[in-house]
């Protein structure tokens, strides 16, 4: 059975390449904009995998992914957070919340599927 | 008894002893007589009694001539000499002894001469070099004035008790107060003012926390030791305050003898809302700018390496990531232009953090938490080489905050702190159990304005983590299974300071004598203070009626200070009140304030806390204070202020010096200590007379014996109309 992958990114310029990329691998792929609607997503939707974008509005990465990580029914879905931020202070912040991985951007797509590969068991 | 009498007494004393002499000659003589020859006198005599009698009278003449001249010159000389000397002590030091009367007198009215021309000598002298020495110091006042006048930054020089010795103009204009009156707009209140409390302006504890830190770095050897910190002026502006120590006199050489030697302190204030405005602005940009462009490039890179990777996609899927690479190239650039606009005006920010140790910085939090919190708390494993770049102040109002919050939500017992080093990071961890907190909580937390332990800050806890280049959240401490919040914050290198004391301020002029700084302190020891010395505020209260309790209201506060024994006519509060009722046809006629005139007035809700701030760290002086008390104590709650400090009746002051009277009315008073009644019936009208009154009793209480604060209020209290309830 295919793997799902949830993509929370308001900036459509990446997820439209996440997308694909996602696609091309044979993952089945949801993509929401917002904090808010990743949260609901995780639920609805049962991803293996969340690419979860730091700054979006409504609800943070950070938050989403402390919310994630609080729902024990939750606890093997794999999370990476993608960001434009990026000091070690937030990376920090991320692993410390309980982020699987955290990539910041711009990133090499080489090595971000070879982390999705790697956290999906592939 | 008059010269005169006495001089007549001496004259018929000597009289009758020249009589007395010669009747008795001639009573010895007749005892001597035969009858045969008495019998022959005694008709002589008899026939000539006129003439002995007219010789006796005419003895009179020359004995008075005589003894006239023995009076004039033994008596009266040496009178008018000790006269002549009173008046030359007393009333004219020019005045000479003229020099008459016997040899002796003569001689001793020409040593008196001497000794005034040689005590004049050495009056004109002192004069002098009084007047030399006081041109000098006001030449050196007016050196400082212009040099503080010129400053750009506010300056205000206090004594170590926290009262306001010395200002400049734009301290004054920095530091007014936000409210102003409808009725005279513009016309706000300054909370600078000689003799009165920065405590007023200031948080107490912020000045008494910089105060520390000096003291700290002093102990430790330092030579100029500054501190600074920002806080928020009262009308909101942020400033950046700079704490030098005043040394007095005595200050000594060894580390200890200068903290001891400390006398007060100058504060230099600087606004910086606009720059951290502007320092905002920029981080803003540089935040746009670099995460802006990671986010472009992201897309850009992730679009050419898709396309690389699958060279045969079909044509629409190609279209379309060849699109996304030209509008994020252009996005980029459009960027670039507007950052290099933007950037170009912003300004540098010095928000000011000074180093410290990390275990210092958690020691002090542990102290203000159990003072004030009265938690326990108790220490993890603390790593003693963490040093941080910290705003010590607001980071433990931050943890203070938290773990208030804690305690008053979740009923925390107890409280723990860690410290310890990840890569360049620290790690402070609050670390509490038995209160399931959630992340969701812990977020809104972060995002509230804080307020812990009776004081609000302006600043939320993320601003401050923010400020810090720090990052905090909430999550479960590995070591512990306890809950915490980590505050992850950038180590530092032990040595420098971030941000120092510009070059310059090191050597000091030496341009003020702080006499003043000499006042004795304002605490428990205030009872013993000579009245003379203290610091007051003359108030009066004018109302709708004469009973708080059944609904009368307050319609006018007038106020106006006495430092050093003047009245300063320059510092006062005037406020008229919306009382929030109607005002009396009577009421109207005493006070002479109409219902139109506290339209759009504050409530008295506003006006108290400005008073009280007004009169921060002053006795209080009212005319028959029990009433006005009264009336503001009634007010207290609903100001959300207290009036706590000492307070002195001119009533009951009166009664004490003239018991007897009847009339203790201010007019009465007035009248018999000679002050002018003027603007009877407006609040400060009232308060000045009653200012003026004080003054004038603070003599003759001292001839009672009564001196000091302590003093005046016990023998108030013994007085019959202190009993009196109202």
């Amino acid at each position: 059975m295919g793997k799902k992958v949830l993509i929370a990114d308001d900036e459509p310029n990446i997820v439209v390449s996440l997308e694909f990329l996602m696609k091309q691998k044979g993952y089945t792929v949801r993509v929401v904009t917002d904090g808010e609607q990743a949260l609901n997503a995780v639920g609805e939707f049962g991803p293996d995998l969340v690419l979860l974008d730091v700054m979006m509005p409504r609800m943070s990465g950070y938050d989403v992914c402390q919310k994630i990580r609080e729902n024990p029914a939750w606890a093997d879905v794999r999370i990476v957070m993608l960001s434009a931020k990026g000091r070690d202070i937030e990376v920090t912040k991320g692993l410390a919340l309980g982020a699987d991985a955290y990539v910041t951007k711009p990133f090499s797509t080489k090595d971000l599927m070879a982390k999705v590969l790697e956290l999906l068991g592939e | 008894m008059s010269d005169r009498i006495r001089f007549a007494v001496a004259l018929a004393a000597a009289w009758a002893f020249l009589l007395a002499t010669l009747a008795a000659a001639a009573l010895l003589v007749a005892a001597d007589l035969s009858d045969a020859e008495r019998a022959l006198v005694a008709p002589l005599l008899r026939e000539h009694a006129p003439s002995v009698v007219a010789i006796a009278l005419l003895a009179l003449v020359p004995l008075a001539l005589i003894l006239g001249v023995l009076h004039r010159r033994h008596v009266t000389a040496p009178r008018q000499l000790a006269e002549d000397a009173r008046i030359i002590l007393a009333a004219n030091p020019a005045h000479r002894a003229p020099v008459r009367g016997s040899g002796e007198v003569m001689r001793l009215a020409e040593s008196f001469n001497q000794l005034a021309d040689a005590n004049a000598a050495l009056r004109h002298d002192v004069e002098s070099r009084v007047r030399d020495a006081n041109e000098r110091i006001e030449q050196e006042r007016n050196r400082l004035a212009a040099l503080m006048s010129e400053l750009a930054q506010s300056v205000i020089v206090c004594n170590i008790e926290g009262r306001i010795l010395l200002y400049n103009a734009r301290a004054m204009q920095l530091l007014r107060q936000p409210q102003e009156s409808a009725a005279a707009p513009g016309k706000a209140h300054s909370l600078v003012g000689l003799g009165r409390s920065i405590f007023a302006i200031f948080d107490r504890n912020l000045i008494i926390h910089a105060l520390e830190g000096i003291h700290d770095r002093l102990r430790e050897g330092a030579r100029g030791a500054d501190a600074s910190f920002v806080t928020t002026a009262p009308a909101g502006q942020l400033v950046r305050v700079q704490m030098a120590p005043v040394q007095g006199a005595a200050a000594g050489q060894t580390p200890a003898a200068a903290v001891e030697g400390i006398t007060g302190f100058v504060l230099v204030l600087d606004n910086i809302t606009r720059r951290i405005e502007a320092g905002n602005r920029r981080d803003l940009l540089l935040q746009t700018l670099t995460e802006g462009t990671r986010a472009s490039l992201g897309s850009v890179r992730a679009a050419v390496e898709t396309i690389a990777a699958f060279p045969d996609m079909d044509k629409a899927a190609q279209e379309r990531f060849i699109g996304i690479i030209g509008e994020e190239a252009q996005r980029l650039s459009a960027r670039l232009d507007q950052t290099a606009s933007d950037f170009a005006d912003s300004l540098r920010t010095e928000w000011p953090l000074e180093n410290m140790r990390g275990a210092d910085l958690i020691a002090a939090v542990r102290r203000r938490i159990e003072a004030r919190l009265e938690l326990p708390t108790k220490l993890e494993a603390v790593d003693e080489s963490v040093w941080l770049n910290v705003d010590s102040y607001s980071l433990m109002q931050a943890i203070t905050y938290l773990v208030t919050r804690l305690r008053e939500e979740f009923g925390i017992r107890e409280v723990r702190f860690a410290l310890e080093t990840a890569g360049a990071l620290a790690h402070l961890d609050v670390i509490w159990t038995g209160a399931p907190l959630g992340s969701e909580t812990a977020m809104t937390w972060q995002t509230d304005s804080m307020n812990a332990g009776g004081e609000a800050s302006p600043l939320t806890l993320k601003q401050i983590v923010e400020r810090h280049n720090a990052e905090i959240w909430y999550q479960i401490h590995k070591v512990t299974h306890r809950e915490c919040f980590r505050i992850a914050i950038p180590l530092t290198q032990p040595e420098e300071a971030a941000w120092s004391a510009p070059p310059g301020l090191g050597s000091r002029p030496e341009y003020y004598d702080f006499d003043l700084f000499n006042q004795p302190g304002q605490t428990p020891e205030q009872d013993n203070r000579p009245l003379a010395a203290l610091s007051y505020t003359v108030f009066d209260t004018e109302t709708t009626g004469l009973q708080p309790s059944a609904g009368d209201e307050i319609v006018s506060i007038g106020a106006v200070r006495i430092v050093n024994g003047r009245l300063l006519e320059h510092e006062v509060f005037e406020q008229l009140v919306d009382p929030r009722r109607d005002m009396s046809p009577e009421a109207s006629r005493i006070t002479g304030i109409e219902a139109s005139m506290l339209e759009g007035q504050p409530t008295i809700d506003k006006v108290l806390p400005a008073f009280r701030a007004f009169c921060e760290d002053t006795v209080l002086i009212a005319h028959n204070a029990a009433f006005d008390m009264r009336f503001l104590r009634l007010k207290e709650d609903a100001a959300g202020v207290r009036f706590t400090q000492p307070v002195l009746d001119t009533l009951l002051l009166s009664a004490v010096i003239n018991p007897q009277l009847d009339s203790h009315r201010l007019e009465a008073i007035a009248e018999r200590m000679g002050v002018n009644p003027i603007g009877r019936h407006t609040a400060l009208g009232d308060a000045i007379m009653t200012g003026e009154v004080f003054l004038r009793m603070i003599p003759l209480l001292a001839e009672q014996g009564i001196r000091t604060l302590g003093e005046a209020r016990e023998a108030s209290q013994k007085t019959y109309f202190a009993r009196v309830d109202y």
